[in-house]
C-alpha cells in the first residue's frame, strides 16, 4: 500500500505514529510502531492487521524482479513499462 | 495475466520440469495465504505430475485446539464482556457451539480488522471489559504486543488479550520429526518471515536436511519458490533461500521482535493435530498481567476430543487430504463446518471445497 501521509514519530511512546495509505482507490489509516523502517510519503508498505510490518526498498524490489526473470529465463527487454 | 507474466510462468514451469526430471517430489507450504493462492491460481494443475504440493499447519485458526475455542466462547458469555475478534474465528466450532451462536445467545462479539480497533472499543466502552482474541503466528503477534503496550501506557483498565499465538519454527521441528511425514522441501511462509527473517529456518534446513525457500504470494512468486526447491533437490542441497527479498530480509524485523519480547515470553502451546509443543506459544509477561484475560478470568483449557470422524488433525500435518475425510463436502461444508479447516478462509478443506479439487 502506498503511503500518502504520516503523523507522529516512531519513538513517541504515548502516541503511536500513523500513516494514511492507499491501494486501488481505498484509503485507510495504519499504525507504524512495529514497522522495520519508518516510511516516507510515496513509499510502499506491507500491512498486516492494521499495522505496517515492512517498508519496501525499491532496490530489494528490483533484486526480486531480477531474480525472478533470471529463474524464468527472461530478459529486461520483455518487461512491461 | 499479461504476456510478460505468461512468459515468466512458462519459463518457470519449464525450469521446474527440467529440475525434477520425472523424479517425484513433495513440497509443503505452511502458510494459509500460500494455500489459497496456490488453489486460486490453479498452480497444482500446471505443475508436472511428479511435483506434489501438500498444505501444512499454516492456518492459525485451524491449529487452535477445541478446548481453547471453548474457553473463548465461555469468556464471551460472561456478563459485561465484549469480545473482539478477527472474523474467521466466529464460525469455528467449539465442542457445543461457536462464537456466532454465542452471539445469538447474548454474547457481545465484535469483529475487528486490527487489535488497535479492539482497543478503541475499550476506550469507547469504559463500563465493559473488552477481550481481544489473540490468534495468529509471528506476523500478528507484534501488532497485539504493540496494542498491549499502548493499553499499559495509557493505563486502560478494561482492555485484555486472550493470548493464543503460535510460533512456526518449533512446530516445524515437531512436524518434521514425525517419521510418517515424508517431504522434500518447505515453502516457507512469507509474512511470518518478514518478522522472524529467512535465517529462522536455518535450524530446520540443517537438522532435517530440508530445502527451504521463503517466497511471496503472487502465483509467479510461488512458481519461483517451487522452482528453487526442485533445483535444490536435484542438486542434493538443503539450504534456506529467499525468493521474497522485497518483503523479507535475512534478519527480519528486529523492531517488531523486540516489541514481542517486551510483552510476551515463549510458552508451551497446544496445537490441533500436533499436541503440546514446548516454546511454541507466547505468554503475556507478568509486568502486563492485568492485560491478560487468561489470568484475569482464571479460565483453564479443558481437554476436549476432536469432533468424531473429523480428519482436520491429520490434514493439518499434510498426512491426509480433505477428500479422504468421510465428512468432506457432505456433513462438513463451508455452510455447516465440522472442523476448523473448513471454516477459515485459509483452511485446506475450504480451499479444496471452493476450488473443486478432490
Amino acid at each position: 500500500m502506498k503511503v500518502t501521509a504520516i503523523e507522529g514519530d516512531q519513538d513517541d511512546i504515548l502516541i503511536p505514529p500513523v500513516a494514511t495509505v492507499e491501494a486501488r482507490g481505498v484509503t485507510s489509516r495504519i499504525r507504524l510502531d512495529i514497522v522495520d523502517r519508518m516510511p516516507r510519503v510515496g513509499d510502499y508498505v506491507i500491512v498486516h492487521a492494521g499495522f505496517a510490518i515492512h517498508t519496501l526498498a525499491p532496490e530489494d524490489a528490483r533484486k526480486s524482479m531480477a531474480l525472478l526473470q533470471e529463474m524464468a529465463g527472461q530478459t529486461n527487454d520483455n518487461q512491461p513499462r | 495475466m499479461t504476456d510478460f507474466a505468461k512468459g515468466m510462468a512458462q519459463g518457470l514451469l519449464s525450469k521446474i520440469k527440467d529440475a525434477s526430471s520425472g523424479k517425484p517430489m513433495c513440497f509443503m507450504e505452511v502458510c494459509g495465504t500460500h494455500t489459497m493462492s496456490i488453489f486460486r491460481s490453479g498452480i497444482r494443475k500446471l505443475l508436472p505430475r511428479e511435483i506434489r504440493l501438500v498444505s501444512g499447519p499454516g492456518c492459525p485458526v485451524c491449529v487452535t485446539p477445541v478446548g481453547e475455542i471453548d474457553q473463548m466462547i465461555e469468556l464471551s458469555l460472561l456478563p459485561g464482556v465484549i469480545t473482539a475478534t478477527f472474523g474467521d474465528m466466529l464460525r469455528v466450532p467449539g465442542s457445543t457451539y461457536n462464537l456466532s451462536e454465542a452471539r445469538a445467545r447474548g454474547a457481545e462479539i465484535k469483529v475487528v480488522y486490527s487489535p488497535a480497533d479492539a482497543l478503541e472499543i475499550a476506550e469507547n466502552n469504559p463500563d465493559k471489559e473488552v477481550v481481544f482474541l489473540g490468534i495468529g503466528f509471528e506476523t500478528t503477534a507484534p501488532s497485539v504486543a504493540a496494542t498491549i503496550l499502548q493499553a499499559h501506557r495509557n493505563k486502560l483498565k478494561n482492555f485484555m488479550v486472550f493470548p493464543s499465538h503460535k510460533l512456526m519454527p518449533p512446530a516445524l521441528d515437531v512436524l518434521l520429526s514425525d517419521p510418517e511425514i515424508d517431504m522434500d522441501g518447505l515453502i516457507c511462509p512469507g509474512h511470518v518471515s518478514t518478522i522472524i527473517g529467512a535465517r529462522a529456518f536455518e535450524p530446520v534446513a540443517e537438522k532435517f536436511q530440508m530445502p527451504c525457500v521463503v517466497t511471496g504470494f503472487e502465483p509467479l512468486d510461488i512458481l519461483q519458490g517451487i522452482c528453487m526447491l526442485a533445483q535444490q533437490v536435484s542438486r542434493g542441497e538443503n539450504m534456506v533461500e529467499n525468493a521474497y527479498r522485497r518483503a523479507v530480509s535475512w534478519d527480519g524485523n528486529r523492531r517488531a521482535r523486540k516489541i514481542i519480547e517486551t510483552v510476551f515470553k515463549p510458552a508451551d502451546a497446544r496445537w490441533r493435530g500436533l499436541g503440546t509443543i514446548a516454546g511454541s506459544g507466547l505468554e503475556i509477561r507478568k509486568k502486563f498481567r492485568q492485560l491478560d484475560a487468561r489470568r484475569h478470568f482464571g479460565t483453564r483449557e479443558k481437554t476436549v476430543p476432536e469432533p468424531k470422524g473429523c480428519q482436520c488433525a491429520q490434514i493439518i500435518k499434510g498426512m491426509a487430504l480433505p477428500s479422504s475425510c468421510p465428512m468432506f463436502s457432505s456433513a462438513c461444508t463451508p455452510l455447516t463446518p465440522v472442523g476448523p479447516c473448513m471454516v477459515s478462509s485459509e483452511g485446506t478443506c475450504a480451499a479444496y471445497y471452493k476450488y473443486g479439487e478432490s
